[in-house]
């Protein structure tokens, strides 16, 4: 690996971690916006990092090492994943290390670790946060592949380099298979990073949450850390949704004004996305718990069809 | 014969297949109506642009008749009938959504396959969208066999209608214009009759559920 590669991956990954508390921090400023209420300004995710930071971090006395532990993988793998993902150019080191269906796995370890440090505990919300985890988990896994399977098929490859290099360097085309795709996706973002209709990021202590019970158990700096990892997660499924939908944009170099340069696209389509995903929020309601499948499954069908439209119509 | 509106009529029959089993799952009547009337401005939007691509005058007179009688005039006749007989929010239980579902994707994967062949051999602009109407018509076919009220079968059987109009489209550039009359004609006056048959229905057994169709005498 030569130096310049070294040099443009780590810029890269710094810019995920830092862009991925701002995003929330957006998205929960135009919810705010949408709401008539004033906001707490979009660096807010950071000033809660900081003050979580320099708390002390409290254990209950039945937690195993697993407990401790858990925070680092899942910020590991995230971040990983998150340098994966061609978010600024595709001639990244990282980029050709795994293709999209070890992403999906490297977001199931994740998944699967976080639950088995909420059940850790003992608490009855640990456990039922875990459940419900896993519940969206095993639904909206098979949904992301086939939504991912629905661009492979176009690129003929599961790489998310080749896919964005296909799908930016084509002359322009309507790709009906594309538009499923893209519908599956938006439902199975909004489950797997708790958005509204399935999950409501912005209450804790009620019955119906998921991702707070999850977490619920945690103080200090694994709180901080896990917060962070949520923000990269939502940052994540942005960029592979940018990756395989809007790749204009990302470069295919990696000299410095390049990667500038992609840098302001990426923000500058992160700014648009989270606008749409707070608008969606606004608009739509939570859902009950067991409708949630019937959510997923149509996620599921979306990509199905993605996939039988794109072997019929060829294109 | 340009790409982009072949890629348009392609886009338009994936939109259909999603209409389809958009219906396939609603449970409110009344949204029911306004998917079938989004369908028919489908079927308008994919006839208008074949009828451009192949330069063919009667497709355009077959989208005007869908545009008046499937965009406006029967979707203005169903809501009058769902005001007259007074169950415009009314829910339908339906079974089990998620299967309903997965018995559609396998409901299309048939639809596809049974129409490869056949598309082989044609000679239209787009010859993949023959599997997509065949599949729709599956789907509305589905949707009637899974519903209980009087309503939503109707939309359903006009909804079939709609798929065979956009097969016939895509994949012969349209029927005869006497034959697109006569159809045309025929739904317009099937609407009627099954708007009678739903005042009888709801007359006798005060529901439009029409499972009570099923026992031939009174107990």
């Amino acid at each position: 690996m030569s130096l310049s590669q070294f040099l443009s991956q780590i810029f890269a990954t710094l810019a995920a971690l830092l862009i991925a508390p701002l995003l929330l921090g957006w998205v929960n400023q135009v919810r705010a916006w949408l709401a008539n209420r004033s906001g707490p300004g979009i660096f807010m995710p950071y000033r809660l990092l900081h003050k979580l930071f320099n708390k002390e971090s409290v254990v209950a006395d039945t937690a195993s090492p697993l407990f401790r532990f858990v925070p680092y993988l899942i910020f590991g793998c995230l971040l990983l994943a998150s340098a994966i993902i061609p978010t600024l150019s595709t001639d990244l080191p990282l980029a050709r290390a795994a293709d999209a269906i070890a992403l999906v796995g490297l977001f199931a370890l994740a998944r699967v670790f976080i639950a088995l440090a909420a059940m850790d505990i003992g608490t009855a919300f640990g456990t039922l946060g875990a459940r419900r985890e896993m519940l969206i988990g095993f639904l909206a896994e098979p949904a992301l592949l086939t939504v991912l399977f629905s661009s492979s098929l176009i690129a003929n490859s599961t790489a998310l380099k080749t896919i964005v290099q296909t799908v930016s360097q084509r002359e322009f085309t309507i790709y009906p298979s594309l538009v499923f795709a893209a519908m599956a996706f938006v439902l199975i973002f909004l489950a797997e990073n708790a958005r509204v209709p399935v999950d409501n990021p912005a209450t804790h202590l009620e019955l119906t949450m998921i991702h707070e019970a999850l977490i619920l158990e945690y103080s200090g700096r694994h709180l901080a850390i896990l917060e962070w990892a949520a923000a990269l997660k939502l940052f994540a499924y942005s960029t592979i949704g940018i990756a395989l939908f809007l790749p204009w944009g990302i470069t295919d170099g990696r000299s410095p004004v390049q990667m500038l340069i992609a840098l302001a696209f990426l923000i500058f389509k992160l700014a648009i996305l989270g606008g749409v995903l707070a608008l969606v929020e606004t608009f739509s309601a939570k859902l009950r718990i067991f409708r949630v499948p019937e959510f997923l499954a149509t996620a599921f069908l979306l990509g199905v069809i993605g996939m039988l439209t794109n072997i019929l119509l060829g294109t | 014969m340009s790409s982009i509106s072949i890629q348009l009529i392609n886009l338009f029959a994936a939109f259909l297949l999603l209409l389809a089993f958009a219906m396939l799952v609603q449970r409110r009547i009344i949204n029911l109506v306004h998917m079938y009337a989004l369908q028919g401005l489908t079927v308008v939007a994919a006839t208008s642009v074949v009828a451009y691509v192949t330069n063919q005058e009667h497709l355009y007179y077959t989208a005007a008749i869908t545009l008046v009688l499937k965009v406006f005039f029967i979707p203005w006749i169903l809501h009058r009938l769902i005001k007259r007989l007074n169950v415009r929010w009314e829910i339908e239980t339906l079974i089990n959504i998620p299967s309903t579902m997965l018995v559609g994707i396998v409901v299309v994967v048939f639809a596809f396959n049974l129409a490869l062949p056949v598309s082989k051999l044609s000679s239209s602009v787009s010859p993949g969208t023959l599997g997509i109407a065949l599949a729709c018509f599956l789907l509305s076919f589905m949707m009637m066999i899974t519903r209980s009220k009087a309503i939503p079968q109707v939309i359903s059987f006009l909804s079939m209608e709609n798929a065979l109009v956009f097969a016939a489209t895509s994949a012969t550039y349209g029927m005869p214009m006497v034959v697109e009359l006569g159809i045309a004609l025929d739904v317009l006056v099937g609407v009627f009759i099954l708007g009678l048959f739903m005042f009888q229905i709801s007359e006798q057994f005060e529901s439009l559920d029409i499972s009570h169709l099923e026992s031939l005498k009174e107990e």
